[in-house]
């Protein structure tokens, strides 16, 4: 893969990553850069492992206990699998967003304020109120929500609790978001909304979305990369990947040949 | 025995009608087709058993229930009879007597009234069990043949036995509906009773109870005063055992949902459910043996006053350790229930497994804790054996946990053991006191399950 420089502008990069669950290989020796001022969109037929190799960037892995990774994945040049590595300040630098809106069964305020409160971001309950108000504007959430800040996040609507949760994930002040299949529970107009975020917060943040959907990765990532049975087939800008793709997989895989 | 003689007989018409019936309808499905009939040769047998056999029976139970009354007709209508003293009294004693003898029951005569009786009696009785068994027969010969002659391969044998199978179902399911009832009215009734000899607000808030007083003739006036009572039973089961089994239980919960390896929770879980198995009388020789003596030299070491040999703390610590399991399952279970996504929502955030713990997982699971926290304590109040073994007799209304207190339990048992005489406040202040703790348990159970079930759909 020629595409695979180093440049200083990499926030993370894996080099020669498996990944296994117990004695299946889900991952085979991938190595990819993740650019800070760019939407990272890792793409893929069901089962390449696409999702999996993405929980390898924040060690999400580490809660199942039959996974094992193998190789070296690095934060601004420090490897996240070093023994020296705290996975609690890694999450904490590394935010995540989940297939499912998973809100806490708590108000919408404490579910933004739940992360600020535990990393003591805020000494006082007024830069709580302002972290959680800049948060949820952000997330594009401020405005519907500002009214009823103590309502369960629970009782919002699917697109709405989705942007809760990128704005509990913001809050933290993460210089990485992981996106796992944002949009997948989402209606269409959910789905137009949070692509919109995303467009916003490219540049704050590094941002990876895996997602089944190839007109998403094309709307919203600047790189992609499309993975195949456990292997990343090919990567490179998202034009690129999508209007002139070297691999025959890729052209099979996005012209809707298979996946 | 002639009366169970005919129950057999009556059983196996139902079966030869079972065996003929199905033979037949086997022979019809041949002939018309499989699918051209409406029911199984097995249903059509069936049909004409209950067919056979439930007419009969319900005949018999009835018949059992009028002949006692038909055999003294006839036999007061003997000539003997003019002789019998007029009162119903000793003529009852004399006719008893006389059925004693003739059934076998009774040798001798006490009263040579009896005697003549004897005869008529023993007449009687075969002559009108020889009716019963003929007409029980005749009615499972005659409700076969019906059954049998409506075998035809459209008839709808499957749905009619299937509705009787309906209502067997309901029959069983009342019988524990009914069974309660019945329980609840009979509490009821006697606390009536109680009530109208003691005022329920002397019963209620008195502080003095002193039941053997009142036997003693000096009253009903302040000698049942149930609080001392309704605070040691608060004092022992929702406040002393609560202390050790709300943290014991959760911790465990919380160690085995999150720390616990696969293997050690596979053997663990079962070890700490085995604890709600053991005998509560197991616990309460422990409670009684080992805990309370113990208890009693540490506080007379350290010079706390009032120390017992029988004490609120024995009985409260042993009731907590017996009440861990209810605990610690019902947790377990509403941790295990909180969504992987929460756990995975609140680590990925940089939270600490143990912040995750206290700050989404109990919180989440709250309300399941609650529910079994409140069938605990509903389960602690009503204990009876530890209470009685260690926690004494002596009504004390008092804060200090190595004191000897007791509880409604223990008083109950306490009041209702022995001989007693039905018509005394005393032995009835026991249904009275069971009538609160019915109601209070039922309220802790039906505000349990409450919270439980919203708790359950909240993440369905």
């Amino acid at each position: 893969m020629a595409d695979m420089q180093t440049t200083t502008k990499s926030k993370m990069s894996a080099r020669g990553v498996n990944v296994f669950y117990g004695e299946k290989q889900a991952i085979k020796d991938v190595s990819i850069d993740v650019d800070v001022d760019d939407v990272t969109a890792f793409i893929g037929p069901s089962g390449c492992g696409k999702s999996t190799f993405l929980r390898t960037l924040n060690r999400m892995n580490d809660t199942v206990a039959s996974a094992r990774v193998e190789g070296e994945i690095t934060l601004d040049g420090e490897n996240i699998y070093a023994p020296s590595m705290d996975v609690v300040q890694l999450r904490a630098r590394v935010g995540m967003v989940f297939q499912k809106p998973n809100p806490f069964p708590k108000s919408i305020y404490e579910n933004v304020a739940y992360g600020p409160r535990i990393h003591g971001l805020a000494a006082s309950k007024a830069e709580l109120d302002e972290i959680v108000e800049k948060s949820l504007r952000r997330a594009g959430l401020w405005e519907e929500v500002k009214d009823r800040l103590g309502d369960s996040g629970t009782a919002l609507s699917g697109g709405q609790q989705q942007r809760l949760c990128i704005g509990r994930a913001i809050a933290v002040e993460p210089e990485v978001i992981l996106m796992d299949e944002p949009c997948s529970a989402l209606d269409p107009i959910a789905t137009a909304k949070i692509e919109e975020l995303i467009l916003d917060l490219r540049g704050n943040y590094a941002i990876v979305i895996v997602t089944h959907n190839m007109q998403q990765a094309a709307r919203v990532s600047q790189r992609t990369a499309f993975f195949h049975l456990g292997r990343l087939v090919e990567q490179g800008p998202t034009t690129e990947i999508f209007t002139n793709p070297r691999e025959e997989r890729t052209k099979d895989y996005i012209t809707g040949r298979y996946g | 025995m002639t009366g169970v003689m005919i129950v057999f007989v009556v059983i196996g018409l139902a079966a030869i009608g079972w065996i003929v019936a199905r033979a037949r309808a086997t022979r019809l499905q041949v002939e018309v087709g499989r699918l051209a009939t409406n029911s199984r040769p097995t249903q059509h047998g069936w049909y004409v058993a209950l067919w056979t056999a439930i007419p009969a029976l319900v005949f018999l139970a009835i018949w059992a229930n009028v002949m006692p009354g038909l055999i003294y007709e006839t036999v007061l209508s003997e000539t003997a009879a003019q002789q019998l003293p007029a009162d119903d009294f000793s003529r009852g004693a004399i006719l008893s007597e006389a059925r004693a003898i003739a059934s076998g029951a009774q040798n001798g005569a006490f009263n040579p009234l009896a005697t003549a009786f004897v005869e008529p009696f023993r007449e009687a009785t075969s002559r009108y069990s020889a009716v019963g068994a003929v007409l029980a027969a005749i009615l499972a010969v005659a409700g076969g043949a019906y059954a049998f002659s409506r075998v035809k391969p459209d008839f709808t044998a499957r749905n009619r036995v299937e509705r009787v199978v309906m209502w067997a179902l309901l029959l069983a399911s009342l019988i524990a509906i009914v069974t309660t009832a019945g329980i609840v009215a009979s509490l009821l009734f006697e606390s009536i009773r109680f009530f109208s000899m003691v005022n329920p607000i002397d019963f209620l808030f008195g502080l003095k109870w002193s039941p053997q007083s009142a036997a003693m003739g000096y009253g009903n006036d302040d000698a049942f005063g149930a609080v001392p009572l309704f605070w040691g039973t608060i004092f022992i089961g929702a406040i002393i055992a609560m202390i050790v089994a709300i943290p014991l239980g959760l911790m465990s919960a919380v160690y085995l949902t999150q720390y616990a390896r696969p293997e050690t929770r596979k053997w663990m879980k079962p070890m700490l459910e085995i604890l709600a198995g053991v005998p509560t009388v197991v616990y309460g020789y422990f409670a009684a043996l080992t805990v309370a003596p113990a208890l009693r030299s540490f506080a007379a070491t350290v010079g706390i006053p009032g120390a017992s040999s029988e004490s609120a703390l024995a009985a409260g610590l042993v009731m907590g350790i017996m009440i861990i399991p209810f605990v610690s399952s019902m947790a377990d279970d509403s941790i295990a229930a909180v969504p992987q996504a929460m756990r995975d929502g609140s680590l990925a955030m940089g939270a600490t497994a143990s912040e995750t713990i206290r700050k989404v997982l109990i919180p989440a699971a709250l309300p399941g804790v609650v529910g079994g926290v409140l069938l605990a304590v509903s389960r602690a109040i009503g204990e009876t054996m530890i209470v009685v073994m260690a926690a004494g007799l002596a009504a004390n209304l008092t804060l200090n946990p190595f004191a000897s207190v007791t509880t409604v339990t223990t008083q109950m048992v306490q009041l209702l053991t022995g001989d007693q005489e039905f018509d005394s406040a005393k032995t009835l202040a026991a249904f009275a006191l069971g009538l609160v703790l019915f109601v209070v348990t039922l309220l802790l159970n039906i505000v349990a399950l409450r919270v439980v079930k919203k708790y359950r759909e909240a993440y369905e």
